[in-house]
């Protein structure tokens, strides 16, 4: 295992790969070690770039190491009444293990939980970084204000790359104020349909849902749906009155507000989906969800939804054929992660269009021309 | 500001070049006499001009694609163009490029609103969008000022922002997939209309990319539901300092306004004398705060904000009663340019954001300047994040004043770099500040942000001559090197 410990360190590491051809596998805490494919690659350790470097709360803005570990982070911001948004969640729990997520790790994987939905992902709280790329190079994208369009906007194309780009080793994020107060109303025994349906209504009414979920009755019986108010309490109370009245006629309760944290910790970790087999991650427009878990019901899947039904956390049996999920995800516009399990040779991540497919070659080519990055992890 | 100079061999070829563009767009879709050029010689920075070489203006994809394959294997340059109301000269003609107007791909193709998304042609303006599904009771969120004409392919070339943005985002925050045409005419769809992307993320990279990756021919966004109210609260302060704190406070309080705006002295001047919607002149700074969302939410956030404001010594404070007196609020700081184009001959709008806490020092340097160059400059911003829009007063028909008035401009940007900030909130690049950019990023940065453009488009054909400076060229490119801004013969002219 390689382990820098400052950017000069890492441009060589990567640098001697290179004349190589020796392949890296970028590490931070190690909790997304088990997603992808079986693979013989060395080890770079990014853990010697740790730390928070910058935070001045009103400014909304936090500068930290990329290794800092992600827990560490949440601490320090809820001490200050503040959050990263997009409700990032930590791998290690999804694969009962015990690593811990990182702040980079949580970048490089688009790592977005429940209130991805009203608050947007990783990529747009993602403001600026330091980095090496493939080429061996220290360089840097975006800034560390939040707002900012000058030259390309290079954050975006590093959230969600796996790391087959740079190594991140300094990331600056948007923070912002933790809600002073939420509320979750549930709805009981709705079938998926009927559900997505209700989500869709609440998501176009004025209670500015923050996120919006459904556990179906072969995990929860009766099966659940929940919808999460938060802000300032005077409009929490507000908006709860006005989707207890919009939907009077499915028996709308509120849920105790320590249940709630609890459903949602368990929602965003798709907890009720731990058992054997493959755990995919499919994303889809949110009126489609049921359309693409209905033909996968057969073949023994569960599933809830997240993001008002755009998406499906999906587990099949062990044996069962992914290609099936794909298949579904495709034909709903949408697309299917791999995330945990044999998926028997199947590239974790989704197949693009050839022609993205290959303009997406040439932007990681120009960024890692010699593939250092790219430890035959993805397929 | 120096455009690339024109490759006369492509200039000598325009009466094929036209023949060639009117065989594929039928009809009146290709503008090529001199006197009906001429008004698209310049964008919405019209300091600078250049009557372009054709104007095609395609009705579909298909068309779009068989202009810029047919450029690509004849090596003539394309700038895209929406509805040219770019601040920086992101739509600037290049006398020997085919200038590409999208205004004709105009429909809304599709609306969703169980998905919550809209999906139109990229000349269509961005309040248009929102007109389209007003009746349903949603809006677009992003609102630059110029929302009435600005086209939404444009805002997704410049990834707009508008002043509800600290709370609703930018457009790259809000636009979900792009039908994109590549300089060889391949057509790709990126995004859709699920959330996250698929692979890396092409369409975050292609969005506030200023037309130098790909021509957008279709966009889908998302729409949200209107919020049920919006109340206004107009604060006037004895200091821009107090003010200042006032922002930092509110924020610090837990509360992100939908848009929080101040103003300078002269702005405040320049803007009431204009538009009279009796803003207060005896004070420093003013600031709008906008609350929206449920009225209970806003009448309880109108409070905090006018406790926060009266302990920084508020001297004026006024909460909108009804909408006619929001939008009067508003009227002013929407009428702030043109109340300065009144006052001044010419003016240049500046675009720099920076660390909130460094606006007193900032303001107290940018007023230095404004003494050393002679020239007056007023103040408006987007209070809440930080971007800085100082306009900057000048008389063109004084020889010499263009001239200063740039350098002001280009030493105001380099202050805001300086304290730790950036050249452009939400402007762009363009030509305007292009060769400032090794203010902010190394020649290494550059190179990388290079290689994507190289990666998309590896003749350089689509607008060049925007956001990399003119000389920045990695040796691996095969172009001149310069070494740490250093160029190798300064005396000569630059090209």
């Amino acid at each position: 295992m390689l382990r820098p410990s400052s950017i000069s360190e890492l441009a060589e590491a990567i640098g001697t790969a290179r004349a190589s051809g020796q392949r890296l596998e970028l590490r931070g805490g190690g909790s997304k070690a088990g997603i992808g494919q079986q693979r013989e690659t060395t080890i770079l350790s990014m853990q010697g770039f740790a730390g928070v470097i910058d935070y001045d709360p009103p400014e909304l803005v936090l500068t930290a190491g990329a290794a800092t570990p992600l827990a560490e982070i949440e601490a320090l911001l809820a001490a200050q009444g503040q959050m990263l948004a997009f409700d990032p969640y930590d791998h290690g729990r999804l694969f009962g293990s015990a690593e811990a997520a990182t702040l980079g790790g949580v970048i490089a994987a688009g790592v977005s939980g429940s209130r991805r939905l009203s608050a947007g992902a990783v990529r747009d709280h993602f403001l600026g970084f330091r980095a090496v790329s493939g080429r061996g190079e220290a360089f840097i994208g975006g800034a560390k204000v939040v707002k900012n369009v000058t030259g390309y906007d290079l954050p975006k194309l590093m959230a969600n790359s796996w790391g087959r780009l740079a190594a991140l080793t300094e990331v600056t994020l948007k923070v912002l104020p933790r809600p002073r107060a939420s509320a979750t109303i549930v709805l009981p025994g709705l079938s998926d349909e009927a559900a997505i349906l209700a989500m869709a209504q609440a998501m176009g009414s004025q209670a500015e849902v923050a996120a919006a979920a459904h556990v179906p009755a072969a995990l929860c019986n009766p099966a659940l749906t929940a919808l999460r108010l938060e802000g300032f309490a005077p409009s929490v109370q507000a908006r709860t009155q006005m989707l207890l009245a919009l939907f009077k006629p499915q028996g709308p309760d509120v849920l105790l507000e320590a249940d709630s944290a609890a459903l949602w910790d368990g929602i965003r970790h798709a907890a009720p989906l731990a058992g054997e087999g493959t755990l995919w991650r499919i994303n889809v427009p949110p009126t489609a969800g049921a359309q693409v878990t209905q033909p996968l019901a057969a073949m023994g899947a569960y599933w809830l939804y997240d993001w008002a039904g755009g998406l499906i956390w999906l587990q099949l049996p062990p044996g069962a054929d992914g290609l099936a999920v794909r298949a579904a995800a495709s034909a709903a516009g949408g697309h299917a992660v791999l995330v945990r399990g044999d998926g028997g040779g199947l590239p974790i991540l989704h197949p693009e269009s050839p022609g993205v497919a290959a303009l997406s070659a040439r932007v990681k080519a120009a960024f890692d021309p010699d593939g250092i990055l790219d430890p035959h992890r993805f397929g | 500001m120096e455009m690339p100079a024109p490759d006369m061999a492509v200039m000598a070829r325009r009466s094929e070049i036209i023949a060639a563009l009117r065989a594929i767009i039928p009809g009146e879709g290709v503008i090529s006499d001199p006197a009906s050029l001429r008004p698209w010689e310049s964008d919405g920075l019209t300091a600078y001009a250049q009557v372009p070489l054709v104007v095609a203006l395609p009705e579909n994809t298909a068309q779009v694609a068989a202009v810029l394959r047919w450029c690509n294997a004849n090596g003539v340059k394309v700038v895209p163009r929406g509805s040219g109301t770019s601040l920086s000269g992101g739509a600037l003609p290049l006398a020997d490029g085919v200038l590409l107007g999208l205004s004709r791909l105009n429909q809304v193709l599709d609306i969703d609103y169980a998905d919550r998304v809209a999906v139109v042609q990229p000349g269509v303006t961005n309040l248009a969008i929102t007109q389209a599904v007003e009746e349903r009771g949603f809006y677009y969120a992003p609102d630059p000022s110029s929302q009435i004409a600005c086209s939404i392919g444009g805002n997704v070339a410049e990834n707009s922002g508008g002043v509800h943005c600290l709370k609703y985002g930018l457009t790259t925050n809000n636009v979900l997939g792009v039908e994109l045409v590549l300089i060889d005419g391949e057509i790709v769809r990126l995004g859709g209309r699920q959330l996250d992307p698929q692979g890396l993320d092409l369409l975050g990279i292609v969005i506030g990319s200023e037309g130098l990756l790909g021509v957008v021919t279709e966009v889908t966004v998302r729409i949200l539901p209107r919020p049920e109210t919006a109340r206004a609260v107009l604060l006037g302060f004895p200091s821009v300092e107090s003010a200042g704190q006032c922002v930092a406070e509110v924020i610090g309080a837990g509360i992100i306004p939908a848009g929080m705006e101040m103003m300078d002295r002269p702005a405040i001047h320049a803007a009431e004398a204009f538009v009279n919607v009796g803003y207060p002149l005896d004070v420093e700074a003013l600031l709008i705060v906008e609350l929206d969302g449920p009225s209970a939410e806003c009448d309880y956030l109108i409070d905090e904000v006018a406790k926060i404001a009266a302990a920084n010594g508020a001297v004026t404070s006024r909460v909108s009663t009804n909408e006619a007196e929001r939008l009067s609020f508003w009227a002013g700081r929407k009428a702030a340019f043109p109340a300065v184009g009144r006052i001044s001959p010419d003016y240049f709008c500046m675009d720099g954001t920076i660390p909130r806490r460094r606006l007193p020092d900032v303001l107290q340097r940018m007023e230095q300047l404004s003494l050393a160059y002679g020239l007056k400059v007023a103040n408006v911003f987007h209070a809440g994040d930080g971007n800085l829009h100082p306009l900057i007063l000048y008389d063109a028909n004084k020889p010499g004043e263009l001239a200063q008035a740039e350098a002001f401009g280009a030493d105001i940007l380099r202050l805001c770099v300086e304290v730790g900030g950036v050249l452009t909130g939400e402007h762009g690049v363009g030509v305007e500040k292009r060769d400032l950019m090794p203010a902010m990023f190394s020649e290494t940065d550059l190179a990388h942000q290079e290689r994507v453009k190289s990666a998309f488009d590896p003749g350089l054909l689509l607008n060049p001559g925007k956001v990399f400076p003119l000389l920045h060229r990695c040796a691996e490119m095969g172009r001149v090197h310069v070494h740490h801004g250093k160029l190798p013969f300064p005396e000569l002219p630059r090209f």
